[in-house]
């Protein structure tokens, strides 16, 4: 009856951590890192070569005038030669200094929207669907008010590419808190998470898979907004990466319009692998990584 | 319609329930879940509250664990601490290791630091994980991620416990373990456990009274007390004999349904 310890539990102890093993055997597969890195690598490293390679033949197919369209060798030789000087270099650095301005502030203002529209019925009424709208806008498509507005100017630049990461990251927070399991924001508040609470214990961990899924698309608009911004609005520029391919058209100097060109692909994939490595890792932790696809 | 006051009850009951009545919707629309519940749990005991599909089981739960507001009635809980509330699933948050989820009611309480270590160690010891404590929920099998919330569910240190079909997902096996294992934590711990099974052999195994709900509304039709002695034996003939017994009124009120 209730109230009395009971005199021996009938099952041992060791009952129970040989079910415990039984159960979890086999689920800690380690595979080298070495290993898992070749895997993830040569598909790529095989990608790339194809991609050259198909490069080489439109070449030499002579479908294009050399000078219009030249071959992975020559293109090769001008990155090089662009590395080894400084104005390469200085076009990253002014480029990657406006984008991370640009996307710090889109960030902050994305989180905050997101936030008071998942929050607020009202608000998420008035401007839930004006957001998803504001996605869609192809971002070029703002330049010409963006300039109305602000001139040729760095301003102009910013505004755009606020425009277009923003509505993206608070897109993420505002289905990352929808999609909270309601199962989870039950157990969080019986176990007395209330209020700001349970926003810190229960919804913002739990949201923080969609929201990276909306900072790395927020970053995606707002480096094809940049790129677009700094092929519109030249002359006030000093020699960012978007002037210098405008710079190497009009000298129709097309090596080093398509080294360029490569420099803005590798910047944007280094980003985007740095967010990958991100939401990888929060995938781990939170056990939902196919463990063949890792 | 009478309000819901939530009072502290008195000595002798852990949790006291008095016509309590759930509608969900309004007008043409509105569904009667519960209807008139009345029930007292007293201190220390295990009660089963069984019923087939409908019987609003988990909306009762819901309702003592102050997570819904009951349409009528009222519910007293002894004491000011709110009840613990196990599920089906165990809901761990993925995102925290097994010492972590534990130790989430303790860092909502206020506990220092080293007195949340020694509380979590402490609680995975009862619940035998106490290797466990730096794996993550997907690591465990659904057995030990129940322990884990039933760790996690102590940690709040109230003496009523409220458990929706807690082994409902678990194999045979491993829910005859927990069984032994809950019995003991609840006899250790002088806890009262309202427990939601359809499960009546599991009801049998473990209450000291088992309560009958009707399906659509839910009322209690009938109760029992089990008087079979423990530790207890989920296939042994006393236990067998009373689920019998149960399943007879059950399959009645399910026939009741029928056309």
């Amino acid at each position: 009856m209730a109230g009395d310890t009971l005199t021996e539990a009938p099952r041992t102890d060791a009952e129970i951590s040989g079910l415990d093993a039984l159960e979890i055997a086999g689920r800690d597969k380690e595979v080298s890192r070495g290993a898992r890195l070749w895997a993830a690598t040569w598909p790529k490293l095989a990608a790339l070569a194809l991609a050259i390679a198909i490069w080489q033949v439109v070449v030499w197919s002579g479908w294009k005038p050399p000078w219009s369209l030249p071959g992975p060798v020559v293109v090769g030789e001008e990155l090089i030669r662009q590395a080894s000087g400084a104005q390469l270099w200085e076009g990253i650095a002014i480029t990657l200094r406006r984008a991370a301005v640009g996307y710090v502030f889109s960030v902050a203002v994305g989180l905050l929207v997101g936030l008071a529209v998942a929050r607020s019925r009202v608000l998420r009424a008035a401007i839930g669907s004006m957001i998803t709208a504001l996605q869609t806008m192809p971002s070029i498509a703002w330049f010409p008010l963006a300039i109305l507005l602000f001139e040729l100017s760095e301003k102009a630049i910013f505004f755009v590419v606020v425009l277009g990461a923003a509505p993206s990251i608070a897109n993420g927070v505002i289905s990352g808190v929808d999609y909270v399991p309601p199962l989870l924001l039950r157990a969080g508040r019986n176990l007395g998470a209330r209020g700001l609470n349970l926003y810190r214990y229960v919804i913002a961990p739990a949201a923080l898979p969609a929201i990276v899924a909306g900072l790395k698309q927020g970053w995606a608009f707002s480096w094809r907004s940049l790129m677009a911004g700094e092929l519109l609005v030249v002359g006030i520029s000093q020699t960012s990466l978007g002037a210098q391919l405008t710079y190497a058209r009009e000298l129709a100097d097309s090596p080093w319009l398509l080294a360029t060109m490569i420099v803005i692909l590798i910047v944007g994939l280094l980003v985007d692998a740095a967010f990958g490595a991100a939401d990888k890792a929060i995938r781990r932790r939170w056990g939902v990584l196919d463990q063949a696809g890792q | 319609m009478t309000s819901t006051t939530t009072a502290p009850g008195s000595a002798t009951t852990a949790v006291a329930l008095s016509g309590v009545t759930k509608v969900y919707g309004r007008g043409a629309n509105a569904v009667l879940a519960l209807d008139g519940v009345s029930l007292d749990v007293a201190p220390g005991e295990f009660v089963c509250l069984v019923g087939a599909s409908g019987c609003g089981k988990s909306t009762l739960l819901n309702l003592v664990a102050g997570l819904d507001r009951a349409s009528g009635g009222r519910i007293a809980l002894a004491g000011d601490a709110s009840p613990g509330l196990m599920f089906q699933e165990a809901a761990l948050f993925p995102w925290l290791t097994v010492e972590a989820n534990v130790e989430v009611p303790l860092k909502l309480r206020g506990l220092p630091r080293a007195e949340r270590r020694e509380r979590v160690a402490e609680l995975l010891r009862t619940v035998h994980l106490a290797e466990f404590g730096r794996k993550r929920p997907h690591e465990l099998s659904g057995g030990m991620r129940q322990r884990v919330a039933l760790a996690r569910t102590l940690a709040l240190d109230t003496p009523v416990l409220l458990m929706d079909e807690p082994f409902g997902a678990l194999d045979a096996m491993t829910r005859d373990i927990l069984h032994d294992e809950l019995e003991r934590i609840w006899s250790e711990r002088k806890l009262s456990v309202l427990f939601v099974t359809h499960n009546v052999r599991e009801a049998a195994r473990l209450a000291d009274r088992i309560i009958l709900l009707s399906s659509r509304p839910g009322r209690i039709i009938w109760s029992t007390e089990v008087d079979v002695p423990r530790p207890r034996r989920i296939d042994s003939p006393e236990v067998a004999s009373i689920a019998a017994e149960v399943t007879d009124r059950l399959r009645t009120e399910v026939g009741r349904h029928g056309r």
